[in-house]
């Protein structure tokens, strides 16, 4: 049923369309300004020209050359890569252990690691240094990756959507004789993707864009992923801002373009935990 | 057949189980040992609660504290506010062109932290486009020095931590209120009330968990702010302060220099660690508390 809404209301409507156009804009403002910005020099970007210039390529090619963009654009990919699978592997099946397996005793440390989420990375962060040292591991990306693996919040996240699933499935797949694994890769998997693909884009953000933990481990330039060569662009006393722009303009489009490619998984992966 | 379950049980969670107790259990732990120890020239001793009474006579310490709880009371309420009432209004269904102002407003966090720390401080460096505007409005006479004022740096932190993170919040408050039913709203229109009634007596009762559950993740994530006070700052790792008067100095800002900027202090920089874990815990029970008591 629909009511009508009396005259009144649509004059109360001006300050909240004022309000939803102003903090939209708010919020673009600073996408449209890369984009532009990319394609100008370090005096028009500061000086606030906000047309399209020539330099695109050139602020690129410079980027590229000046800097170990294409290395640290390989180093990132990488990383990305195999933790957002290494991730997804591990804690989709002990989200799958904890659920489909109960025990009081499983129960327990699945309970005990929900805890561990309020541990700020501050707290970690020394004796973590410290073992990666002692494991020899020190200015590796494999020391990147190994420690983001064991997401506990990707682990509640799986198990939250994995409570629907029902049980009479997997049972059927025991009666025909399928081991416990091949009931979670054949059965299992093909039919949760969409919620591989929330969680993956989840694990891919967070890894693409993360930047303490590379910072402490990475000591060359060689290791040096994309988000700690802007970081460091920036620090300079004289900031190229044309590289710059066209720097984070390549480093934020792959997230930009999976987000429109996916936005219903992204928006999903976001909530992860709290849906449910 | 229980135990041959219950086996595969054990291997489903075993490479989960291995990596957390290695890399979260451990560490979290020897920490507590190490905020207990002191290293001097090589040899570590243990000091017992020294470097906690060391702690409350810190001022950087206290400097810390004051500056992440001054950005905690300051942005995550205005924070929460903003995308609460975005998503009210975004989730009644009269608005037009609600999918377009969803997706712009949600956009910026799809921006890494230090992508977006960076456009800020290049928006708002001294010849920037921030102050040509302001002048060009006459709004300002002269333009300022953003990065120099510690009240104005703490405006720009704050306010680039809005963009980046109000979209993401109102998702969180829009998923929420899917579970109101929308005649709830039909019948209190129909009672004479407001929308501002509405939003007072129907949304934040009903979305009560979901605010719990925002303003406990915003904590969190302020408490242990990090990247962007150290990329907002002039020269980021290696400067001598932290932004002007050091006004960046969060906590997690000065255990990073506690381990990597100076000589290595690992033991005292584990206590300030541990200070954080014991506020952050402390902060969660009190909100919950909050919650409750209102019920």
């Amino acid at each position: 049923m629909k009511t009508k809404s009396a005259p009144r209301f649509h004059a109360g409507m001006i300050p909240v369309y004022l309000l939803l156009v102003l903090f939209s804009l708010f919020c673009v403002f600073p996408f449209v300004w890369i984009v532009i910005g990319s394609t100008n020099n370090a005096v028009d970007i500061i000086g606030g020209k906000m047309t399209f210039g020539p330099l695109l390529l050139e602020n690129l090619r410079n980027l590229f050359a000046n800097y170990n963009m294409a290395q640290a654009l390989l180093n990132s990919v990488k990383i990305t890569v195999i933790t957002v699978l290494a991730t997804l592997v591990v804690t989709s099946t002990a989200a799958y252990g904890f659920q489909m397996y109960r025990s009081r005793a499983r129960e327990r440390i699945y309970a005990f690691f929900l805890g561990t989420m309020m541990i700020p990375f501050a707290s970690l962060m020394v004796p973590l240094f410290q073992i990666i040292v002692k494991m020899g591991l020190i200015n590796t990306h494999f020391a990147i990756i190994i420690v983001s693996v064991s997401s506990v919040f990707m682990i509640f996240f799986f198990r939250q959507s994995f409570v629907t699933y029902p049980m009479e499935v997997i049972q059927a797949a025991r009666i025909d004789g399928a081991s416990e694994w091949q009931t979670f890769t054949r059965v299992f998997v093909p039919s949760m993707k969409s919620t591989y693909a929330a969680a993956g884009i989840y694990a891919f953000m967070t890894s693409w864009n993360s930047y303490l933990w590379p910072l402490i481990v990475t000591q060359t330039n060689e290791k040096k992923t994309v988000t700690l060569l802007i970081s460091s662009m920036s620090s300079s006393y004289t900031p190229e801002y044309g590289l710059i722009m066209a720097a984070i303009a390549l480093a934020t489009m792959p997230v930009i373009v999976l987000f429109f490619a996916l936005q219903r998984q992204f928006v999903q992966g976001m909530l992860g935990s709290v849906k449910g | 057949m229980e135990k041959k379950l219950s086996r595969s049980g054990w291997l489903f969670i075993l490479a989960a189980t291995v990596l957390l107790a290695v890399f979260l259990i451990y560490p979290v732990l020897y920490s507590l040992y190490l905020s207990l120890t002191s290293a001097k020239e090589g040899v570590t001793s243990f000091v017992g609660l020294g470097n906690y009474g060391k702690l409350l006579r810190d001022p950087v310490f206290y400097l810390a504290l004051r500056n992440t709880f001054l950005i905690l009371m300051i942005q995550v309420p205005v924070m929460l506010i903003l995308a609460l009432v975005l998503a009210s209004i975004l989730n009644n269904p009269k608005i037009k062109l609600r999918g377009f102002f969803r997706t712009a407003i949600f956009l910026p966090c799809v921006t890494s932290l230090i992508a977006y720390t960076i456009l800020f401080k290049m928006l708002f460096s001294f010849d920037g486009l921030v102050n040509k505007t302001l002048l060009a409005l006459h709004l300002i006479a002269e333009p300022l020095q953003w990065f120099m004022e510690p009240g104005l740096a703490m405006f720009v932190l704050i306010l680039a931590m809005i963009w980046r993170w109000t979209g993401y919040n109102m998702i969180f408050y829009l998923s929420g209120m899917q579970n109101i039913p929308g005649d709830i709203y039909e019948a209190a229109e129909i009672d004479g009330a407001s929308p501002v009634q509405a939003f007072f007596h129907i949304t934040i009762p009903s979305l009560k968990p979901m605010i719990l559950f925002t303003t406990i993740m915003s904590t969190i994530g302020t408490v242990q702010l990090f990247d962007e006070p150290m990329n907002l700052s002039q020269g980021g790792t290696t400067a001598a302060t932290v932004g002007p008067g050091n006004c960046f100095m969060t906590l997690s800002v000065y255990i990073y220099n506690l381990c990597f900027k100076y000589n290595p202090k690992f033991g005292y920089a584990s206590t300030v660690a541990y200070a954080i874990l014991i506020i952050i815990a402390l902060l969660t029970v009190l909100q919950f508390r909050v919650t409750a008591d209102k019920n």
